[in-house]
């Protein structure tokens, strides 16, 4: 099958320039990075309402922060690794400790920044993020949901944080889609096994299932664009059901979506759960399919470690079928 | 400098300053913690400023003008206390609840917190952060063409932090002429000196180079704080007054002493401060 991939970044962009127009309020600021995360496109329309704060982080987050005091409603980007790292105490103690009206959108995140190398993969900003009090944490997985993501930080009140994928993205959703701020979404309905991803690995996890259905194991795949608030109720209804559950992310083990997946069921309905995701290593230069491929998470090597898993893995439904 | 208030008026601001010095020493010493030598040193600052230079509203949000209010961001906000007793001079809230500060359950947290009391613009306590939420506070009211000012009052230790150079590069570079900070430069830090523990040197320099209008002032001395602040008002650039102050001012054993930057009085020594501020 042809997939026509997007850029999600010109999304986010066009998105802005959108919003922009149907409300004044929205500011946006980026930090000397305007032509990467695609801010320059509301930065073209409304130079008035777009500052680039140079290559200071620090003072690009506690500026958005000034702005919604003032009632704006900034919209903050630059590269995931210096917006959840460099910035990480003001947005902590000012940002959401004021539980002020700012929207972070993050581009850059995970391994699939690629020839950047280690420096610039952020594979620890879900984690960071997740671990503050007020903050909404959002991955989406391609162009529509991304759009829709933004447009929800932008109606609802507080600090949200959108991560926005660098490489284009294939279309997985048709136009009927919902994003649902308390809903996973499940992508296919299956009783073997739970696979539950988010952002730039859920196509490769749903490739993963197509392989894993040809062998037999019928694999539930279960969307988590909101990584917090996590809808529990999807998750521990999943796990209920297949008992085995393997999470997928463009992340370190520690700390993101898998993290959470097992927070959720280790006090709701404890299974086994194997966190694929990187890890706790630094990345390299490459190309993005390079690297998905060398840490594992590529469709192929889904399956791979996912059928290892399961062939030593007595609990499992499915063992009689491997 | 042109004396604006007559002999009179100033005795009454500092029949004000020294009252507010004392519920500041009375609230530390309740607290058993807390921090009075930098609120001290700025107190004198904070009652020109709130009762005599800024527009504000203690009813906030019942006031139809609200909107149209200056700023005033504590970005060192360890001298929380000498805010408090400001705002409750200025009718934000009854004084017997200076007594709540630092306590479990009060609006009075050790550092303030914009989402428990009314009159605090934003969460502060970490130092650097103030001059960059000032930015873009004086962003924003620009976009709005409201003609308020922004007020930002930063620690003289503080200037180590990095945000606050970063700040001072976009106030310049966004020709934020309704941005006014202050520098408390009472040259102590909880460390010791300023100039010990990382010398900052030339501030008035540091902050012309980056663009800024600079005024330099005695910050116990009400006619210099008022005409400076007035002068501060029509500056066509952002604006710092550096404030040459006492860390522990009005307190004779706590002057220029840096152990008294985060330590409460004790019973004793509540008495003798109080007996310094009849």
């Amino acid at each position: 099958m042809t997939r026509e991939y997007k850029s999600v970044r010109s999304a986010y962009g066009n998105t802005l320039k959108e919003l922009g127009r149907e409300n004044k309020n929205i500011v946006v600021l980026d930090a000397d990075l305007s032509c990467s995360t695609q801010t320059q496109i509301f930065a073209k329309e409304f130079p008035d309402r777009f500052f680039n704060a140079g290559i200071a982080e620090q003072d690009l987050m506690t500026t958005a922060a000034g702005l919604a005091c003032t009632g704006k409603i900034p919209f903050v980007s630059t590269f995931a690794i210096f917006a959840s790292g460099r910035a990480w105490e003001q947005i902590r103690n000012t940002i959401c400790y004021s539980n002020l009206n700012v929207k972070i959108a993050a581009t850059h995140g995970g391994i699939t920044v690629g020839e950047d190398g280690a420096s610039h993969q952020a594979l620890e900003d879900i984690s960071l993020m997740r671990s503050i009090p007020n903050m909404t944490v959002i991955v989406p997985a391609d162009e529509k949901e991304t759009i829709q993501a933004v447009k929800y930080a932008a109606s609802v009140y507080g600090p949200v944080y959108i991560r926005i994928a660098r490489t284009n993205l294939p279309d997985i959703f048709d136009s009927s889609y919902k994003f649902n701020i308390n809903k996973a979404v499940i992508m296919q309905k299956g009783t073997d096994i739970s696979l539950i991803s988010n952002g730039e690995t859920l196509v490769e996890t749903m490739d993963c299932a197509k392989i894993l259905s040809e062998k037999g194991i019928n694999a539930e795949i279960i969307n988590v664009p909101v990584v917090k608030p996590i809808d529990s109720d999807t998750i521990i209804s999943s796990a209920k059901k297949t008992n085995r559950v393997f999470t997928i992310e463009n992340h370190s083990v520690i700390g993101g979506l898998g993290s959470a997946v097992c927070e959720v069921l280790s006090e709701n309905y404890p299974v086994k759960i194997t966190r694929i995701g990187i890890n706790d290593q630094f990345g390299q230069s490459g190309t993005a399919k390079e690297l998905m491929n060398y840490y594992g998470l590529s469709a192929e090597k889904l399956t791979e470690k996912i059928m290892g898993q399961l062939k030593n893995d007595t609990t499992a439904k499915c063992i009689q079928k491997i | 400098m042109n004396t604006k208030f007559s002999e009179t008026e100033i005795k009454e601001i500092e029949k004000v300053s020294k009252k507010l010095r004392r519920e500041i020493l009375e609230m530390i010493h309740n607290a058993k913690s807390g921090h009075p030598g930098g609120s001290l040193s700025c107190i004198d600052i904070l009652n020109v400023l709130y009762t005599k230079c800024m527009k504000h509203y203690p009813e906030c949000e019942k006031n139809p003008d609200y909107k149209n209010r200056d700023r005033f961001i504590l970005s060192k906000g360890h001298a929380s206390a000498a805010l408090y007793a400001v705002l409750s001079h200025c009718g934000y809230f009854k004084e017997d609840e200076l007594m709540t500060f630092r306590k479990f359950g009060s609006r009075l947290q050790g550092h303030p917190c914009c989402n428990k009391l009314n009159g605090i613009e934003v969460s502060t306590g970490s130092l650097g952060q103030g001059l960059s939420i000032g930015c873009g506070m004086a962003l924003g009211l620009r976009l709005d063409n409201i003609k308020s000012k922004v007020y930002v009052y930063m620690g003289d230790g503080e200037l180590e932090e990095g945000n606050v150079w970063e700040a001072a590069m976009n106030a310049s570079h966004n020709k934020l002429n309704n941005l006014i900070a202050f520098v408390d430069r009472n040259r102590l830090q909880i460390d010791g000196s300023t100039e010990k523990v990382k010398s900052i040197g030339n501030i008035n320099e540091k902050f012309k180079a980056f663009g800024w209008n600079t005024l330099e002032i005695d910050g116990h001395n009400i006619n210099e704080i008022y005409e400076a602040i007035e002068q501060a008002k029509q500056s066509d650039k952002p604006v710092v007054i550096i404030a040459n102050t006492i860390k522990g001012k009005g307190i004779s054993f706590m002057e220029n002493n840096p152990n008294w930057h985060g330590k409460a009085p004790n019973d004793e020594e509540l008495k003798l401060a109080l007996q310094e501020l009849k």
